[in-house]
């Protein structure tokens, strides 16, 4: 027997109490678990148009749905022990628990994997990020296009929510025609100069939109001609700082969402701690109340464990009925003789 | 003749105990809400303090935090009263307590429906006061290496862009002040010797608004400088133009910001004040726990009442009380009766 326990009738009833407290509180974990995952999920939701796919909504879908199994399962377990000290009911939930143990398991194990996830993605994020703010940016000017006509009011929301500016900086704009050409006057000659410097016959200039400008600037914002010195008085452009947000939106946005994650790293951690603790205490319990069921006088001490034999002859046990369950199913055809001797070779599997 | 007599058996005022309890309980949340919410005032008023010259009155938010402490207080005693109401030994020692305690609850009351009116009455003096702020920060927003305003830019840069809006009253407040300082001028430049004759003053005009008023939602990239100007943009006409730059004052901007939050604190304390009467029910309850015709037993019937005597009688005792106190305030008074409420 593995970590075996002596029980008698009134630290059953204890264990059973203290059980019933910590499964309602499991399941309070449960529902913050699943809110946990709401907020992730909608905060990813309000800046889907600079992600490029959905490959991070993984961590809050999990761990939505791990909230409400969670919650189901937590409550099951309050039930369980409300049952476990009346011999008449308990008996009821024999195979249910089997299930139960299972799903809590996977409960704990699909916890972890969502720690791990969200610090694996954090690349995956940065490339969504990259090729949404990338697009986002090309279609700034597009607000005649039908699909793209909010793209410019969002960047520039964006930009000065997170303070930020361009894609990895400011310059990214410098690459790009930002400004449409309904507001270009095709007759002027520096704008017909312009076109004509570059390949594309784009219009691009060294200015910026205004949504990079930086508040804390002592002086009013320059936006345009940024590279040139002479353009404005006491500017150099190599110095200056404070001028426009020198942070880029794809770092500043995976600042954020790794920030949101990582607080919420500490809270799945203490879930999943307590969650294994009810899944050890309802062990203790299932088997202590077995245990003085199966005494002649039921209010006598028994013995709880969490498994029956040794961790190795335990996996030994699972192992062989498994292998046994597959054989049976593979019927072999030409031996019709060789069914019931599987049949008779199977063992009763452990616990 | 009691003023509005019920009869009570035990059940009854078990009942009426709990129910008190009960309320009692729900008002200190109140109180505790109340408190809050004058705690979220004051740091509200803070934040943007600068935008009123630092001289904002915070008498409503301090009166909402004294109320929301002294509901607790109050209710809270209330409610510990209630629950010893039905052991004798234990309500023996609360006996004397009750009748200041029931004038202390009206005061309270008193407190409240001044605090609701103040909270109303005063959006006059936040709007004057934010008049008076803007028009400054404006004229001090380029001052950001005097000290005391260097960080007036950002604060007004932040608070139009949050609050969406431009200006004192709208944007043509920014064509009246010097925005941008004489550090970033070039005092050698034609065109800036022009502007700066161009006045009496000899200050910097033009017809240009900071980055802070552009909207991003406008279909066209933020157009600043020269507003007035047709020619001096392709396709542009100001007169027609209208989501280039916010329209909307900050002054109207705010003060509609601030009244909402005063308006539903006083609306809050209205529900409070309708909500308050039932300490009219504790006077039920005192009553028939005193008028008990056998204090041992505690299933016997009792009448409770509203006043002992009826209205204008009462009115008559508590007015010629007054008079006696008032004319012979230094003569001890014979046989003194305690106040009845």
């Amino acid at each position: 027997m593995l970590l075996k326990m002596k029980f008698n009738q009134q630290r059953r009833l204890r264990l059973a109490q203290g059980l019933w407290l910590l499964s309602w509180l499991a399941l309070t974990c449960g529902a913050f678990i699943f809110c946990l995952g709401v907020y992730l999920k909608m905060e990813l939701l309000r800046r889907s148009e600079v992600m490029d796919n959905t490959e991070i909504h993984v961590v809050p879908n999990i761990l939505m749905m791990v909230g409400l199994v969670s919650i189901g399962t937590n409550w099951v377990a309050g039930r369980v022990c409300l049952d476990s000290l009346d011999p008449t009911r308990f008996p009821r939930w024999k195979i249910f628990l089997l299930v139960w143990f299972a799903v809590a398991a996977v409960i704990c194990c699909l916890l972890i994997a969502v720690v791990v996830l969200a610090y694996a993605l954090q690349g995956r994020l940065e490339e969504s990020l990259k090729i949404g703010l990338r697009n986002g940016i090309r279609f700034y000017k597009d607000t005649d296009v039908p699909g793209r006509c909010f793209q410019k009011e969002t960047i520039d929301r964006l930009q000065m929510q997170f303070r930020c500016c361009g894609n990895n900086n400011f310059k990214d704009w410098f690459e790009v025609q930002w400004v449409s050409n309904r507001y270009l006057d095709f007759t002027s000659k520096e704008v017909k100069d312009r076109i004509r410097s570059n390949v594309d016959g784009r219009y691009l200039m060294d200015g910026v939109p205004f949504s990079c400008c930086n508040p804390t600037s002592p002086r009013p914002c320059l936006q345009y001609h940024l590279t040139d010195n002479t353009a404005h008085y006491n500017y150099d452009y190599q110095t200056e700082e404070l001028n426009l947000y020198t942070q880029g939106c794809r770092q500043a946005l995976t600042d954020y969402y790794m920030g949101l994650m990582n607080s919420t790293g500490p809270g799945v951690l203490s879930v999943i701690i307590i969650q294994v603790s009810v899944i050890l205490s309802l062990r203790y319990l299932q088997t202590a109340v077995e245990g003085a069921m199966a005494l002649e006088n039921p209010e006598d001490d028994s013995e709880g464990y969490i498994l029956q034999k040794g961790v190795k002859e335990t996996f030994e046990d699972v192992k062989t009925s498994v292998l046994d369950m597959l054989k049976f199913s593979q019927v072999d055809p030409t031996t019709s003789k060789g069914s019931p001797e599987a049949e008779d070779a199977s063992s009763t599997p452990a616990n | 003749m009691p003023f509005m007599p019920v009869k009570f058996n035990l059940q009854k005022r078990v009942k009426l105990a709990q129910g008190l309890w009960m309320l009692y309980w729900l008002s200190v949340v109140v109180g505790i809400v109340i408190f809050s919410l004058g705690i979220y005032f004051k740091v509200e008023l803070r934040k943007r303090s600068e935008m009123m010259d630092n001289n904002e009155s915070h008498l409503v938010p301090n009166l909402l935090i004294l109320v929301g402490l002294l509901a607790c207080g109050v209710n809270g005693f209330g409610g510990k009263v209630c629950h010893d109401s039905l052991d004798p030994m234990k309500y023996a020692k609360w006996k004397p307590m009750l009748r200041p305690y029931l004038l202390s609850c009206c005061a309270f009351n008193a407190l409240l429906l001044l605090t609701a009116l103040l909270c109303f009455l005063m959006q006059f003096s936040v709007y004057l006061t934010l008049a008076e702020g803007l028009k400054n920060s404006i004229k001090f927003y380029k001052d950001t290496d005097t000290p005391g305003r260097c960080f007036m830019k950002r604060t007004l840069d932040m608070t139009q862009i949050e609050f969406r809006c431009c200006g004192n009253n709208n944007y043509r407040d920014w064509f009246e002040v010097q925005w941008i300082s004489n550090r970033y001028l070039d005092m050698s430049n034609n065109e800036v010797k022009d502007r700066l004759l161009s006045n009496i003053e000899g200050k910097f005009l033009m017809d240009s608004v900071p980055f802070s008023c552009c909207n991003p939602g406008s279909p066209r990239p933020c157009i600043q400088h020269h507003l007035t100007n047709n020619s001096a943009h392709y396709d542009y006409d100001h007169r027609i133009e209208e989501l280039n730059i916010w329209t909307r004052g900050c002054r109207e901007a705010l003060f509609s910001y601030y009244s909402s939050i005063m308006s539903s604190m006083g609306v809050l304390q209205q529900l409070f004040i309708i909500f308050y009467p039932f300490n009219h029910f504790s006077q039920y309850l005192s009553t028939a726990l005193e008028t008990m015709a056998d204090p041992e037993n505690p299933e016997c019937e009792s009448e409770g009442w509203l006043l002992e005597k009826g209205v204008k009688e009462t009115l008559v005792e508590q007015f010629s009380k007054l008079k006696t106190l008032v004319k012979k305030p230094s003569q001890v008074q014979e046989g003194g009766d305690a106040p009845e409420a």
